[in-house]
């Protein structure tokens, strides 16, 4: 169906029928402590459709071998699939080439990846790495390892109340010194869509005034070198259109859980100049051209970042993931998801004493709130009696919630097959919670 | 005085009235409300057993022989949890501490809430009640 959307904000149209996106997925029909599920933690993982699970069973079923190695029919057929895997997603990002779309265990490994091969190769002491205050913690620790073993110093981006980054300070931070920008797409904890595409901008005017630079992606080899840009998109990409090259970034990271797809694998894409340039990130099997015991020389892109048997299957169910949204429609996704956003936000404001946290002016489905007088554990406890499924805690951002100086909140994360309905379930949970707890 | 397992058999009967989930949550939230259960100045970073969702302090002194816990949460619910467990165990030798075996938790119910995925402090701080017991039976 075709639908005009009806509330306060939104003027978006899409073309979504919710209950029959519903029923691609088999999770959302059972129940949970006696009650009909209601899922509202897609920030941690999303649900997956049956066409991803088909995927993967068939795999199994049918197809299963290693890759890139065997002589074999089946391994033929399974590197065929994997390959064209690689192809999806770099369609789906938009990606300039296959290759440089590397395979990893998710956002984490990518990231890891990148603070490993990167900061061998570019980082010294003395240097600069930018993150922001919103960054999840595996777009800061990897990093504070880095600056430890390399004495290199990290900044920070800050935010202002309402969870936006600060652009004119982000300028400030800015320096010679600066090798890398790593910052979230998507706040999983504010919701704030980041102006990622301003913020790459404002890193290649940068690196265009620096001597030496030519022009900031590919650094002259002993020359001065400018600042490359690493784009966390863990929570972007189950949203929105992501276009790397529109972008222009260096590093765009994400997970296939995040995605509809399964866990255990995501994606690192990088430039090919850059990756090219970079040592190998672990060694092993298919990572390889020749070895002997005096040198070992190393395969080419994407291989040379992907030792070992890698997460074959996972890497086919993202592709069907990728297959499924694109099925569904990214801009539908987008326009159906910011509706029960306004929706859900409208709603809670009614309740007396909550507070939201993240009131950025662009944001993604995600409702981060805390009510006077009571915690968000608390919250969460009771209504997961009641069947609704939300975050509370930290979320993995603790600089974060020390910056709003709360403990934690309590976090409702809205995918497209989510509905008004269950909005409404989940407003009623939480007043009869508040009653209890007050 | 009770033992530790008449208190903890006293805990199962009075909670064996509840029948709903609501009920037992309810009356937590009432034992939680009801307890001021530890002393400011015990409230220190020493003390404190964090948890990835809510924060637990445990305090521990031996006072004629018996180990006086105090405690407190910043969650209700798990600060009711708590209440309960300080009523089992303080003021009892570090013998009868080592020697028994936890049980009203999974007779009431309340198993979820000492799972590590809680992560709200309760299991780190059974942990905590437990060397408390093996450190003061050491130093006698």
């Amino acid at each position: 169906m075709t639908k005009k959307t009806t509330t306060v904000e939104a003027t978006t149209t899409y073309k979504l029928n919710v209950e029959e996106v519903r029923k691609d997925f088999p999770i959302l029909h059972r129940q949970v402590n006696g009650k009909p599920l209601v899922y509202f933690d897609n920030g941690a993982t999303s649900q997956k459709p049956q066409q991803v699970i088909d995927v993967i069973n068939r795999y199994y079923q049918h197809e299963n071998s290693n890759i890139h190695r065997g002589i074999h029919t089946l391994s033929q057929e399974a590197t065929d699939a994997y390959e064209k895997a690689r192809t999806t997603v770099q369609q789906f990002i938009n990606a300039q080439h296959n290759h440089e779309v590397i395979f990893t265990s998710g956002t984490t490994g990518s990231i890891n990846l990148v603070a490993s091969s990167f900061g061998k190769k570019h980082i010294q002491a003395g240097d600069e790495i930018i993150i922001s205050t919103m960054e999840h913690h595996s777009n800061i620790v990897p990093w504070q390892m880095l600056c430890e073993e390399k004495g290199a110093i990290l900044k920070v981006i800050p935010i202002n109340e309402k969870g936006e980054l600060l652009l004119d300070e982000f300028k400030k931070l800015l320096s010679p010194k600066t090798k890398l920008v790593a910052v979230t797409h998507v706040s999983n904890t504010l919701g704030t869509i980041n102006p990622v595409k301003e913020i790459i901008q404002l890193v290649r005017q940068h690196n265009s005034t620096l001597d030496g630079n030519v022009g900031g992606n590919i650094p002259p080899s002993g020359g001065q070198r400018g600042a490359v840009i690493l784009i966390d998109g863990a929570q972007a990409v189950p949203h929105t259109k992501v276009d790397v090259q529109a972008l222009d970034c260096d590093f765009y990271a994400f997970s296939a859980h995040k995605m509809f797809g399964p866990t255990g694998v995501g994606i690192l894409y990088g430039k090919e100049a850059i990756l090219n340039e970079l040592p190998p990130y672990q060694g092993g099997g298919d990572m390889i051209k020749t070895v002997t015991f005096e040198k070992t020389t190393y395969n080419e892109l994407p291989h040379k970042f992907e030792a070992g048997t890698p997460n074959i299957v996972g890497g086919i169910g993202l592709a069907a993931a990728i297959d499924y949204m694109n099925h569904i429609g990214i801009a539908n996704i987008e326009a159906y998801e910011h509706e029960l956003l306004n929706y859900a936000t409208h709603k809670i404001k009614k309740i007396e004493g909550v507070r939201i946290i993240g009131e950025a002016a662009n944001k993604a489905s995600v409702l981060s709130f805390l009510v006077d007088g009571t915690h968000p554990s608390d919250i969460g406890m009771i209504i997961d009696k009641l069947g609704i499924a939300i975050r509370t805690g930290h979320h993995c951002t603790e600089p974060l919630m020390n910056r709003f100086n709360i403990p934690g909140t309590a976090r409702a994360s809205f995918a497209f097959y989510n509905t008004k309905e269950e909005i409404d379930t989940f407003i009623l949970a939480l007043e009869r919670a508040l009653k209890m707890l007050k | 005085m009770n033992s530790i397992q008449e208190t903890q058999q006293e805990i199962v009967e009075e909670f064996a009235l509840f029948d709903e989930w609501m009920d037992k949550y309810e009356h937590l939230i009432e034992l939680g409300k009801d307890l001021p259960l530890i002393d400011e100045q015990y409230k220190t970073d020493e003390n404190l057993i964090k948890g990835c969702q809510s924060k637990v302090w445990l305090h521990a002194e031996l006072k004629d022989g018996k180990i006086i816990f105090t405690a407190d949460s910043d969650a209700i619910i798990t600060k009711g949890i708590v209440g309960l467990v300080i009523s089992v165990f303080s003021n009892h030798t570090p013998q009868e501490i080592i020697d028994t075996d936890l049980f009203f938790i999974d007779q009431i119910g309340l198993q979820e809430h000492l799972s590590p995925t809680r992560s709200n402090g309760l299991l780190a701080m059974l942990k905590q009640i437990r060397m408390y017991a093996i450190a003061f039976q050491a130093m006698k």
